[in-house]
């Protein structure tokens, strides 16, 4: 087991302007379960795809432990790229699936079998070891192929999207195994994805991605409650936050008919606009703030969700989404209004979209 | 949060047809119209199929439910998968139509499914079924034998090369995601599970190496199976010695087309023999980069771009015949012999060919009966019909003449031959992991 360290890692395509991993420094700790996450073409498999030396390096180091594998090939970089490969051999025992790569790298038999004896353990496979892939179910099958990669005690585990090809039901039950499997293993894990949920749900902790810059990374909990951009705060949480460009008052900014309050250091770090965010549950019914139009309520029994825009004439039209009592919600048509939850908003710079910390 | 695609129209009583109208709302992404693509049952799982659309029933358990079903007097392989797969594997395998690399033809992409509860089916992935393939598991019927095996991962070695030189990263490479045509006594393989494969303009070496060592391994898993189910008689050092095979072919072909090669300036002989030798390997050059030192006493050449199929674009150019590499290799030969032994060296290439096509080949088909002509293709029919002719010559001490061979091949030979135009049905014998039961 080790660390892994990208130190100012790039990646330039061939013929490409600008490159797809630009100078990432990312440091995951011995045992940690890491997620890559970011929108497509954010260079989070390329990232992965360098750890693993698939992708050339064009700039700064890898290093697995102590290790610089740059030019390592990817054989000898002692990962294991998981999921990778989903043929169970229907003629050989569920121990001889897992354990035939040690046997074709010449591995001693005693050591073999003590190997997959412990990886069937953690597996819970113990007691289908000498029977045939075709008496298992989906998911016992789904644990002999991630006891392929267990087996051969790699010091990196590599995940790339590996439950795509997955139905919705099947994915949610796999993500929950692979996640607490991760944990009884404690083997670094890097792992790849598209879908922000799967990265809140899973990692230690969590690196967003967007245009080959490293956005942010924290554990989910920090993510959510403390987002560095404003890309970040959009792109984490589900439904979105809410961002609005606000003009700056006396002692806050305009919120619809009230002046939501903020710190005079963050009023003075910003120009005569910002952006503030709020998650949908940040969101309080009032009788004052501002005014949104209500166009779809989803009741999903205790909460609802409101879906509507800005009723604000002279300005653009703006989707809010706000989380209500699922009991009494406004109903479609009608024209509510909104304050935020006063230590809850998100202020960003308007020009840069980065966080504006109060530091009094 | 994703709804379902599809779109609840008003419900008809009266006949299936206007049941399945209303229930789903198909999406049907196709380069050519199949009519026919709508007579299926699409509102019914795959799994569930009828048999009167069925071509075969596939043996074993896929990860994807694979069905083989006969439209008109074609025969498709259909694939349930998740829509954003079926389109990507669909894009990917039009692409490499397109770069001419040996792969299956992507027919269509269909989602929108559902059932007639309208509860949502998955998306299909339609590929036009290649004939005369084998799966490798059908390149047996007993026992594999070892020549055999070699012969495969051979043919795999080189697919695998015209893949990466295309930029084609495969991420899966095995025996099973690919299939076999026989040619000339070797294989040609083709590319058959494009799901895992991305296309760059040139692969990393990391990228070639790792597909090289899946290989490997995947291939010595596979061999591992066949000898577990008895078909194979052969101890681990075998096995691993057959597929170590792949890395020393691939290897061998990957710097005979593509290192550079350096040499005195009076040597320029060997820009000739470097474009022969990539000939015989069935390469043509398409741009060669020569250079030379700075005083000019030493000359470097590196192949830039190689194309595979030599002989058998030249052999379509002579004689229109669509053939195999090694196929068309030995017919190229016959042709040249019988240009020999006509003594016409010296006439026009084309019209001999035309000549050759009308006294020899032809008459060679025309010799099968109908009922046999399902059992191997044109060019593999002749080259096999070549080596019963050396047989008998050789066990009769004369030369035998080819209407001879032919009829004795027809007599003896072929009836025992399994029919292989439309083999179906084990290529999803490899248990696939992700099956939801």
């Amino acid at each position: 087991m080790a660390t892994v360290t990208f130190d100012k890692a790039t990646r330039i395509y061939p013929g490409g302007d600008k490159p797809a991993v630009d100078a990432l420094d990312l440091h995951i700790e011995d045992g940690e379960f890491l997620v890559l996450v970011g929108p497509s073409g954010c260079g989070k498999s390329t990232s992965l795809r360098m750890l693993a030396g698939l992708e050339d390096v064009n700039g700064g180091r890898i290093l697995i432990g102590d290790r610089d594998v740059t030019t390592v090939p990817p054989k000898d970089r002692d990962i294991a790229m998981v999921f990778q490969n989903y043929a169970l051999y229907p003629h050989m025992t569920v121990a001889d699936n897992m354990g035939f790569a040690l046997k074709i790298a010449g591995t001693p038999k005693d050591e073999i079998k003590r190997r997959v004896q412990e990886a069937a353990k953690i597996l819970d496979l113990e007691q289908y070891l000498t029977r045939k892939p075709k008496a298992l179910s989906g998911g016992q099958r789904q644990r002999v192929a991630m006891g392929r990669a267990i087996v051969r005690q790699p010091q990196v585990f590599l995940m790339d999207e590996p439950l795509s090809n997955l139905d919705a039901k099947l994915r949610v039950q796999t993500r929950t195994q692979i996640a607490s499997l991760q944990r009884r293993l404690g083997v670094t894990t890097v792992y790849v994805t598209h879908d922000q949920v799967e990265a809140m749900t899973m990692g230690d902790r969590v690196a967003v991605l967007k245009d080959g810059l490293l956005q942010q990374v924290d554990t989910p909990r920090r993510m959510y409650d403390h987002p560095n951009n404003v890309f970040v705060a959009g792109f984490i949480g589900s439904p979105a936050m809410n961002l609005l460009t606000l003009d700056t008052v006396d002692g806050g900014v305009q919120f619809g008919d009230t002046v939501h309050p903020v710190e005079r250091s963050a009023l003075a770090a910003s120009g005569d606009k910002m952006t503030l965010g709020v998650r949908p549950e940040d969101l309080e019914l009032s009788s004052t703030g501002l005014p949104v139009q209500v166009e779809v309520v989803e009741e999903l029994g205790a909460d609802a969700y409101i879906y509507g825009s800005l009723a604000q004439p002279g300005r653009d039209a703006h989707q809010i989404i706000a989380r209500v009592d699922g009991r009494r919600p406004p109903e479609k048509g009608s024209t509510v209004h909104f304050t935020a939850k006063q230590g809850h908003v998100h202020l960003f710079d308007q020009n840069t979209g980065q966080r504006i910390e109060a530091t009094a | 949060m994703s709804t379902p695609t599809t779109t609840p129209g008003t419900t008809a009583p009266g006949t299936a047809a206007s049941r399945t109208a209303a229930a789903q709302s198909l999406q049907i992404t196709a380069a050519r119209p199949y009519p026919e693509l709508l007579d299926l049952p699409w509102e019914v799982p795959l799994e569930e199929w009828p048999d009167k659309h069925l071509a075969a029933l596939p043996r074993g358990i896929s990860r994807h439910v694979v069905r083989f079903v006969k439209i008109g007097n074609r025969v498709i392989a259909v694939k349930e998968t998740n829509a954003e797969i079926a389109h990507r594997e669909y894009r990917m395998l039009r692409l490499l139509n397109r770069l001419e690399v040996p792969s299956v033809s992507p027919v269509a992409v269909i989602t929108g499914r559902a059932d007639r509860d309208g509860e949502p089916l998955n998306s299909v992935l339609i590929t036009r079924h290649l004939q005369y393939s084998l799966p490798y598991r059908a390149l047996y019927s007993q026992t594999l034998r070892p020549d055999t095996a070699k012969r495969a991962v051979d043919a795999l070695a080189v697919l695998l090369v015209r893949l990466h030189l295309t930029g084609f990263y495969w991420g899966d490479v095995s025996l099973s995601n690919t299939l076999f045509r026989r040619d000339a006594g070797a294989f040609a393989a083709y590319l058959v599970d494009a799901e895992t494969g991305e296309l760059y303009d040139e692969l990393s070496t990391g990228q070639r190496e790792y597909d090289l060592d899946v290989a490997r391994t995947n291939i010595a898993g596979e061999l591992m199976d066949v000898v577990a189910s008895g078909a194979l008689e052969v101890d681990m050092d075998d096995v691993i010695a057959i597929s170590d095979r792949i890395i020393s072919r691939y290897r061998a072909l990957w710097s005979e087309l593509t290192e550079p090669e350096s040499f005195e300036r009076g040597e320029r002989w060997r820009v000739e023999a470097r474009i022969r030798r990539l000939n015989d390997l069935g390469f043509d050059v398409g741009e060669l980069a020569i250079t030379t030192d700075i005083d000019g006493t030493s000359v470097r050449i590196e192949p830039k771009v190689v194309d595979a199929g030599h002989h058998s674009r030249r052999l379509l150019r002579l004689t229109g015949l669509d053939a195999e590499e090694n196929q068309a290799r030995r017919l190229l030969n016959d042709l040249d012999s019988y240009m020999a032994a006509a003594d016409r060296q010296n006439e026009d290439e084309e019209i001999v060919a035309h000549d050759w096509m009308g006294e020899v080949f032809e008459p060679v088909q025309r010799a099968v009966p109908r009922e046999l002509r399902g059992k191997l293709e044109g060019p593999e029919l002749f080259h096999e019909v070549l080596e019963h002719r050396w047989y008998l010559s050789e066990r009769a001490g004369r030369d035998v003449g080819l209407d001879e061979a032919v009829h004795s091949y027809v007599e003896a030979v072929l009836p025992g031959k399994p029919d292989e135009r439309a083999v179906l049905g084990v290529d999803t014998q490899a248990i696939r992991v992700v099956a939801d039961d």
